[in-house]
């Protein structure tokens, strides 16, 4: 299971803009490079992120060989109600990861 | 004696050229690497997206450092006006290089609620290029942006 970090503000006011971070542990392999043999390695990335406010998706991002390795993303979401953002991650070789974290709003 | 010191001469001389044109030719094998983006197949994943419609310039604005050291992870923020209400929004953003081995970097979909139409992420730069991005809003149309940036240690495409 790799390893992922989010970053979001555990409480926000209604209808505020916050700032979600996301980071997932990945060698993000771009499938373009020789091993020492000569022959291409294999390409292994993350092709999806995807995030889900209560259920409701808000934010989706198809990921490319030219995203950095560990892929680190940034994004808004307006602060509509408390509850859950989740957070999945699909990739390669049948890579799947998820994440949750808890916000209130007042 | 001379004789043998004669032969060793040559021998060198052929092995010095040998080893040029074995050089130059992997030098074009590289140039010719079928696996490299170029502005037309950038140009093409850019059509790709947008099909016929118009592109427009603005609104769109790339934030990255304009000399980059190190082409392994490169900051970069693609941001879009957009009072991003359910009426006027934006929808999609993507990225495009040009000299990456594949065009695309990132797509992005968005909506109403995302509040402030803006991502950043750490991107992979093979050499020194133009970068694209496109948004596309809520009413059909495609603004877009580029940057020039110059790349001083590229991604690595070789080995480990």
């Amino acid at each position: 299971m790799a390893r992922a970090l989010i970053n979001a503000p555990a409480k926000a006011k209604r209808g505020e803009v916050i700032e979600i971070k996301t980071m997932i542990s990945h060698t993000m392999e771009t499938g373009f490079r020789p091993d020492n043999t000569g022959r291409p390695i294999p390409r292994d990335i993350i092709t999806e992120l995807v995030c889900k406010y209560n259920g409701e998706e808000i934010f989706r991002a198809e990921l490319f060989p030219a995203i950095a390795a560990n892929p680190f993303l940034t994004f808004f979401t307006v602060a509509t109600e408390g509850g859950t953002l989740s957070f999945e991650w699909t990739g390669d070789n049948g890579f799947s990861a998820s994440e949750s974290v808890n916000i209130s709003v007042e | 004696m001379t004789r043998a010191d004669g032969m060793s001469q040559r021998t060198r001389r052929r092995f010095l050229v040998e080893t040029a044109a074995l050089a130059g030719a992997a030098g074009l094998g590289l140039d010719s690497d079928p696996a490299g983006a170029t502005p037309a197949s950038m140009q093409a994943a850019i059509r790709n997206v947008t099909g016929e419609a118009k592109l427009n310039k603005g609104r769109v604005k790339i934030d990255v450092p304009a000399l980059i050291e190190n082409g392994n992870a490169v900051p970069l923020t693609v941001s879009c006006e957009s009072p991003m209400t359910q009426e006027d929004h934006v929808k999609v953003i993507y990225v495009f290089t040009e000299k990456n081995p594949q065009p695309n970097v990132i797509g992005v979909h968005l909506g109403p609620r995302a509040g402030r139409a803006s991502v950043s992420t750490r991107i992979r730069l093979a050499d020194t290029q133009k970068i694209v991005a496109v948004a596309q809003v809520s009413d059909g149309s495609f603004w877009s942006d580029e940057v020039e940036v110059i790349v001083t240690l590229a991604a690595c495409l070789e080995g480990a």
